[in-house]
């Protein structure tokens, strides 16, 4: 059996259903809404296609399928991911199906993370060259068996559109009349790649693919699974971290019309109905007592008390160079510490699963970014073997992070121990904000020592928790988070005597997790903060300071003079008008970013002009690259001005979004992204934004006011008029 | 059993009369591309139209409705202006995640039928409502306007 059928054996378990969509584009993917009215299709059988790996497969009618091992959660993968190996290919675009990748790290595992996880802006940077040499290879099959069947050399082959073409004697065929004959060719080895002067579908910005039914109703996200014979749950854990059920009263909610059943477990309840509407008012009735357990008195100034204190101490060496206290004991020291808050990801799907859990088997439908994990831990909760656990992916609603965690799956696996047929879970939005992993709060410090208008001493300290210890152990070495440390260890910045430290300090209780942006979300935010506040100590203009320290970062400096020149960097403004920069190395990308800001006699804030300027490599598709920077802003934009989960009496005080407020239309201002052209090796692009926004707004702030603010969310209060440094 | 018009059809179900419109759709008749999103009516996903006029059907009994039509985003596209709005969401790319969409172009329909040629505080006052959590409202705004230049079909 070659590696494509056993992948195949995965697929056959999923029903596919195709539709024609508006633009001409045809996709298929799983949809159980549908699935269900339907009959079973026929296994996925790789027999009498060509099948040459685990991401392509062309029927003899010339259907090309490619499979998808990256999810798609808004950020566009599904159209780059496909662009790629269309590409490499010569597939007619047009024509091209999806399919969800079924779980295996051994075949779909990114090949940066070597596990199946969509994260860190990672699926297209870390599939180029792997996805680019697989459908290489297809091609050059496709291309052997014409050539055998012409009796010519293949090199006098050409491929575009799904067809081979011999010029000299005007012979063509296509990739499904080939299909049967390429199966039996051997893939050769160092097959070429294209030049990227030839590329045909990279660098253009191609339609989305998985957009069509997203403006209809139709896509089928997690959430919208629906089954025969369906129940339908929501549940209520301790509002305090850690806490357990103690006692229940359920002869109220017993009597709601709708009401199935009441599921107690030891640290949650559920209450099922025949929908979501009786299994909430259910769970209203119900009075639960909770045993609060230790976690009842950590509040959100003992954390902090206790972050500050640990943040001075010494912490693990991330990495060092030249002599740091030579370094800092040359020309004038400075010191700064910047704080940064618990935050939820409040994807706007609800974290939900759907189940079937049967004596010896069970099926989960939802949107998630770790694939396998789910499974495993799927099949830990339910008691049963790993394969017999089948995962329909579905579209996510949002990720950011929070869908990198199972925890919604594994507790609707112990609640459909006791319920009898297919059950979806949902959770309420206040559930899904006051029991999320929250982004961790982060304390950093900094101290820094200019001489001659340049900084020539380092120092810097991550203070909070890992994330990595817990999530991906290997990650967390030596008292060091390579996350935490991100965009810390590889500022781009050239000075002599460098230290960066990590200090692991987990909060009590709070679960922390992955949240967009991850690591450089807080290091480029202390980082770039500080270096506007060192620029003014020297008596120079933030954009000038910066450059003069990356004399050798042409990507940056091309970054730089474009945004500057793009935002009017330098001219006039009103009073209290201020633009700040944000230079940033995440992801292997190159983004300068100007955030152009007024702030009123009561300290709000307006957001004026947001530019940047985005040096990613090749862009695979620039408008998914825009469209990744626009909304990424407003992700973090979002956060610096409103964001924060508090903590008292062991509970999050936050609930919804009335008082976890999210960035309005009203409130956005226009956004030009300039995507720069680059023949480089692509970066990674989904998170940028949301780590580019906060520390442009805060030095927009700073060149209004004056006031250096070292605290996110914003505090009105400080830059209110009248106040200065 | 309540009686209600949903996109021109005639449906009827047993609930009881205090169940929001939102989990009539969803969980009893199977039509999901309304979402729920917070259900306190603070984020828009929800959005329908009820006699034309965008609600949010969380917060809507589905005993309020009455005989009034409602109109959901499956049906959306058979009006001039959700036509238009949907197409201007693809011409521009509007979407990423997609949830929020759905209430996005309900909003946008409405906006668009009531006023042909919104202008920047129209599109404010209709669609600061909807919270999209991918950030698209740019994209939101240019597709309203590019939408409203289109003729009419």
């Amino acid at each position: 059996m070659t590696t494509a059928e056993k992948i195949s054996g995965h697929i056959s378990r999923r029903h596919v259903l195709t539709g024609s969509l508006a633009g001409g584009f045809l996709l298929a993917f799983h949809l159980p809404l549908r699935a269900t009215n339907e009959p079973v299709q026929p296994p996925d059988v790789t027999e009498g296609k060509f099948a040459p790996n685990a991401f392509i497969r062309i029927d003899t009618a010339g259907k090309t399928t490619l499979i998808m091992p990256q999810v798609e959660m808004g950020q566009g993968t599904y159209t780059s991911i496909p662009m790629i190996l269309a590409e490499e290919l010569d597939a007619d675009f047009s024509q091209v199906m999806l399919e969800h990748a079924p779980p295996s790290d051994k075949i779909y595992g990114n090949p940066m993370f070597g596990i199946q996880a969509t994260g860190n802006s990672n699926s297209v940077r870390a599939w180029w060259t792997p996805l680019r040499t697989t459908a290489a290879s297809a091609r050059a099959m496709l291309v052997q068996a014409a050539a055998k069947q012409w009796q010519v050399d293949p090199s006098s082959c050409t491929t575009a559109s799904s067809e081979v073409i011999h010029a000299a004697s005007g012979r063509r065929l296509s990739y499904g009349a080939l299909a049967l004959a390429a199966s039996s060719e051997v893939p050769p080895k160092n097959v070429p790649l294209k030049d990227p002067k030839d590329f045909v579908l990279i660098g253009k910005p191609l339609k989305r693919l998985d957009t069509p039914d997203k403006v209809n109703g139709k896509v089928i996200y997690g959430i919208d699974a629906m089954l025969p014979g369906m129940k339908f749950a929501t549940l209520a854990r301790c509002p305090v971290f850690g806490g357990k059920v103690a006692k229940v009263d359920d002869s109220a909610a017993r009597k709601i019309l709708g009401v199935q059943k009441i599921v107690v477990l030891d640290d949650l309840v559920a209450v099922v109905g025949d929908h979501m509407w009786a299994a909430k008012k259910g769970l209203e009735a119900l009075v639960i007592d909770w045993d609060e357990g230790p976690n009842a008195r950590i509040n959100s100034k003992d954390i902090w008390q206790d972050l500050r204190a640990a943040s001075e101490k010494d912490g693990a060496v991330a990495k060092t160079r030249g002599d740091i206290a030579k370094g800092l004991a040359t020309g004038e020291k400075f010191e700064a510490s910047y704080e940064l808050p618990f935050l939820a990801h409040a994807t706007m799907e609800p974290v939900n699963a759907t189940v079937h859990l049967k004596p010896d088997s069970l099926e989960i439908w939802t949107g998630t970014q770790v694939m396998t994990r789910v499974q495993s831990e799927a099949a830990k909760a339910a008691g049963l073997p790993v394969d017999k656990v089948i995962v329909n992916q579905h579209l996510l609603g949002g990720g950011f992070g929070r869908k990198l965690e199972p925890d919604m799956v594994v507790a609707a696996v112990r609640i459909a121990k006791q319920v009898d047929g297919p059950v979806k879970v949902l959770w309420t939005r206040e559930e899904d904000m006051q029991h999320d992993v929250y982004r961790p709060a982060y304390r950093d410090t900094i101290a820094a020592s200019l001489s001659g208008g340049k900084i020539v001493g380092w120092k810097y300290r991550v203070s909070g928790s890992s994330v990595m210890a817990r999530w991906f152990p290997p990650g967390f070495q030596k008292g060091v988070d390579i996350d935490g440390v991100d965009s810390a260890i590889d500022m781009p910045y050239e000075i002599p005597n460098f230290h960066v430290e990590f200090q692991r300090v987990e909060p009590p209780a709070v679960p922390t997790g992955f949240w967009r942006g991850v690591g450089p979300n807080n290091n480029v935010f202390a980082i770039e903060c500080f270096m506007d506040e060192l620029a003014r100590k020297a008596g120079k203009d933030p954009i000038a300071f910066r450059r003069d320290m990356l004399t050798t970062q042409p990507r940056f400096l091309a970054a730089i003079d474009l945004v500057a020149e793009k935002s009017n960097w330098g001219q006039p403004l009103p009073p209290r008008v201020g633009r700040g920069i944000c230079v940033q190395p995440s992801f292997a990308s190159f983004i300068a970013t100007v955030v152009e800001a007024e702030v009123d006699e009561q300290g709000e804030v307006r957001l004026r002009r947001i530019t940047s300027a985005v040096d990613t490599g090749i862009a695979v598709n620039p408008d998914t690259v825009r469209a990744q920077l626009e909304g990424g802003l407003i992700f973090g934009l979002t956060a610096a001005l409103y964001g924060e989960i508090t903590i008292d009496k062991g509970r999050v005080q936050q609930s919804n979004f009335n008082d976890y407020r999210m960035l309005r239309i009203n409130q956005t201002p226009k956004i030009d992204i300039h995507v720069m052209k680059s023949g480089e090796a692509p970066g990674g692009i989904g998170e940028t934004g949301a780590a580019a926004g906060p520390p442009a707004l805060r030095n927009a702030i700073y060149a209004a006011t004056g006031v250096a603010l070292r605290r996110l969310p914003i505090d009105r209060a400080l830059i209110a008029g009248g106040k200065k440094a | 059993m309540i009686k209600l018009t949903i996109n021109g059809e005639p449906k009827s179900f047993d609930v009881p009369s205090d169940m929001p419109l939102l989990w009539v759709l969803r969980d009893v008749l199977g039509m999901t591309g309304t979402k729920f999103g917070c259900g306190i009516a603070q984020c828009g996903a929800c959005t329908v139209h009820v006699e034309g006029k965008p609600v949010r059907s969380c917060m809507l009994p589905v005993g309020a409705v009455h005989d009034r039509p409602v109109t959901t985003i499956e049906g959306i596209g058979a009006s001039p202006a959700g036509a238009k709005i949907q197409k201007a969401w693809l011409d521009l790319e509007v979407i990423q995640c997609g949830y929020c969409q759905s209430g996005q172009i309900m909003s946008a329909a409405a906006l668009l039928a009531s006023t042909p040629n919104p202008d920047d505080s129209d599109i404010d006052a209709a669609m600061a409502g909807n919270i999209c959590r991918c950030g698209t409202y740019v994209r939101i705004r240019a597709a309203i306007k590019h939408a409203a230049s289109q003729r009419q079909s």
